[in-house]
């Protein structure tokens, strides 16, 4: 065939390939497909096993996804493993942690766990973060800046260990499975997409494996290095409910419904738009009065983004909305329809919300977002209590609210004897800056950078007022609260989407 | 006013506060507050649970109150009942605001 004084002789050879010459085949493999699928594959006998495989050492940084919410049993089955196995200074790299995650604090208090990143906290384990656990500040990226702080390599992952409620031999794993039976079920695997696609070492865990292929998949898998057969890796309670439910709280419906007519107002209520829904109770009920407006003016969505409920799956089967892109299912009625209806599509989050490329939060007409506190520039917490607790998430709130040509926060004016419009917030989690128009039960405030906005509600007989109004009709029911105590200390850093720095969270102060 | 025995008011219930008041004859207004916004409002709380009880007259009392965050109306609503009531006062000297 070719040998050596050809293949020199061969114009531009140089450029064309690198190589070298043919030099026969590796022998060929015979056995039959099912015997291979179960001889040689990737499935390792022990999550210990896997650990050493991928070569894991002090000191390295590990990952995991929140698909699972409260019913994840992955974060502490791994930590714990390690911790056993004796693994010290991990760097932690999750893509949200729940309460569910407490156990974490004795693995941080050991020194197994020196550092955090993740998009929120909450329960025992941000407790008693706030309260000056770690010695290194938690790193909070939106879901955005943590899949592009992933692909530029600022977070650097060593070894991923992804949760997948299907997985066949080979790696192509998912968050359902279209073969029978199975229980467990959490829908899109969006944000574990980029750790799959980045990581060095890619661990699946998986309680159900199925025969190649399992398609479709969320994790392809030449992006799956082990896997590992394990019973239990969550609570299918804690995953998720049923349906979320529509809320009948009256202040909600009321704020839902004024955010409905501010969006119309606006004019982002026309055929062919699209739209987001954050998960809280007011942001939820939005999409019922958005129906009602779809169907009395006849128009359809082109596409619904971000964590998507039964209440937005529900309009695309009733053919209102064509088009879903799915990063994260938040109930089982959205499972249910990734799996059974072909334009409800999974989406990473790259696609979702990266700024470093065209993302689909920039082709948002509206986005309804839920707020803690909204201060009078503008700026919304979502991440901080109103004891300076942590007790939230970014999640794709400063993604959305940046990438949407009207971004509405709902909120309302007081929760018990809190304020939540105020002169400032405890954390900017979101910049007033791309923070357009505050929706309360008792007003409406559009920001001075949207004069356009404002007098288009004024012309469709919305109210507009301040912010600094609505600051002082709180201030006027509830009084003005005494400032959080913190201390000195930094417990957390807070990223913009754009991985730059927007704010601090600092210890709290009990003396 | 003179307290005769211990009195009750307000419940548990988020944005109401429960007030105990107990008779005592001398040391002023010992006031133990808890309350879900202590940081923010538990000062302002304890001034208005102390105003209302001068304004009643009130000079000596054992105060016990549990706040779930109700607002500065509620909190004199419930301290001026429960004082009342363990004065065993029926009729209360209603305001008419102007």
């Amino acid at each position: 065939m070719i040998d050596e004084k050809l293949l020199q002789s061969i114009p531009h050879i140089g450029e064309i390939a690198h190589r070298g010459a043919f030099s026969g085949v590796p022998e060929k493999n015979a056995e039959t497909f099912q015997n291979r699928s179960r001889e040689k594959n990737k499935i390792l006998p022990s999550l210990e096993d896997a650990i050493r495989a991928a070569g894991l050492q002090d000191g390295m940084t590990i990952s995991f996804h929140h698909h699972f919410r409260g019913g994840d049993h992955v974060v502490n089955k791994v930590v714990g493993t390690l911790a056993k196995m004796g693994f010290r200074n991990l760097t932690l790299a999750a893509s949200s942690l729940a309460a569910v995650h407490a156990p974490l604090i004795e693995h941080i208090k050991n020194g197994v766990i020196t550092h955090i990143e993740t998009s929120g906290l909450r329960g025992e384990l941000a407790e008693q973060i706030s309260r000056g656990l770690m010695d290194c500040p938690v790193v909070f990226r939106s879901h955005g800046g943590r899949a592009a702080a992933i692909r530029s390599g600022e977070l650097h992952i060593d070894v991923a260990f992804l949760g997948a409620p299907s997985c066949d031999p080979y790696g192509n794993a998912n968050g359902y499975s279209r073969e029978e039976g199975g229980t467990l079920a959490c829908g899109s695997m969006g944000y574990a997409r980029t750790d799959a696609k980045y990581a060095d070492k890619v661990v699946i865990l998986t309680n159900r494996l199925v025969q190649y292929p399992n398609a479709p998949w969320a994790i392809p898998e030449y992006d799956v290095d082990y896997i590992v057969a394990e019973e239990d890796i969550g609570d299918p309670k804690g995953i998720m409910s049923g349906a979320t439910r529509y809320t009948k709280n009256p202040k909600e419906l009321l704020i839902a419904q004024t955010a409905a007519s501010v969006i119309d107002a606006a004019g982002y209520l026309y055929d062919g738009f699209s739209m987001q829904m954050g998960s809280g109770g007011a942001s939820l009920a939005t999409a019922r009065f958005i129906r009602q407006m779809m169907l009395d003016k006849s128009i359809r969505c082109r596409f619904a983004l971000g964590g998507i409920t039964g209440q937005i799956t529900a309009m695309h089967e009733e053919g209102l909305i064509d088009r879903v892109l799915d990063v994260q299912s938040f109930d089982l009625d959205a499972a249910h329809s990734l799996k059974h209806n072909r334009f409800h599509h999974q989406i990473g989050a790259t696609y979702y919300a990266s700024f470093l490329s065209a993302a689909a939060v920039d082709q948002l007409d509206f986005v309804v977002l839920s707020a803690l506190e909204i201060d009078t520039n503008f700026n919304v917490n979502v991440l901080t209590g109103s004891d300076g607790v942590i007790r939230g998430a970014i999640g794709g709130h400063p993604d959305t609210a940046a990438g949407a040509s009207l971004s509405v926060v709902v909120a309302p004016l007081t929760r018990g004897r809190i304020p939540c419009v105020i002169d400032k917030v405890n954390t900017v989690v979101t910049p007033g800056e791309v923070v357009d128009v505050v929706v309360t039960d008792q007003g409406v405030a559009v920001n001075p950078r949207r004069p356009e906005v404002a007098e288009r509600l004024r012309k469709a007989g919305i109210r507009v007022y301040t912010i600094e109004q609505l600051k002082q009709k709180a201030e006027a029911l509830v009084g003005i609260p005494d400032p959080i105590r913190y201390r000195d200390r930094i417990v957390g850093v807070v990223m913009y989407r754009n991985n730059t720095v927007i704010d601090v969270v600092r210890q709290i102060d009990e003396s | 006013m003179e307290l005769k025995h211990t009195a009750v008011a307000g419940t548990m219930e988020s944005s109401d506060i429960m007030v105990t008041i107990e008779p005592q004859t001398g040391g002023g207004i010992q006031l133990e507050l808890t309350s879900s916004v202590m940081q923010q409002f538990g000062r302002q709380i304890e001034s208005v649970i102390r105003e209302t009880l001068r304004g009643l007259g009130v000079e000596n009392a054992a105060v016990s109150a549990v706040d779930k965050g109700a607002l500065d109306c509620t909190v004199r609503a419930r301290v001026s009942a429960a004082a009342l009531r363990a004065a065993d006062q029926k009729a209360y000297p209603w305001e008419v605001r102007q």
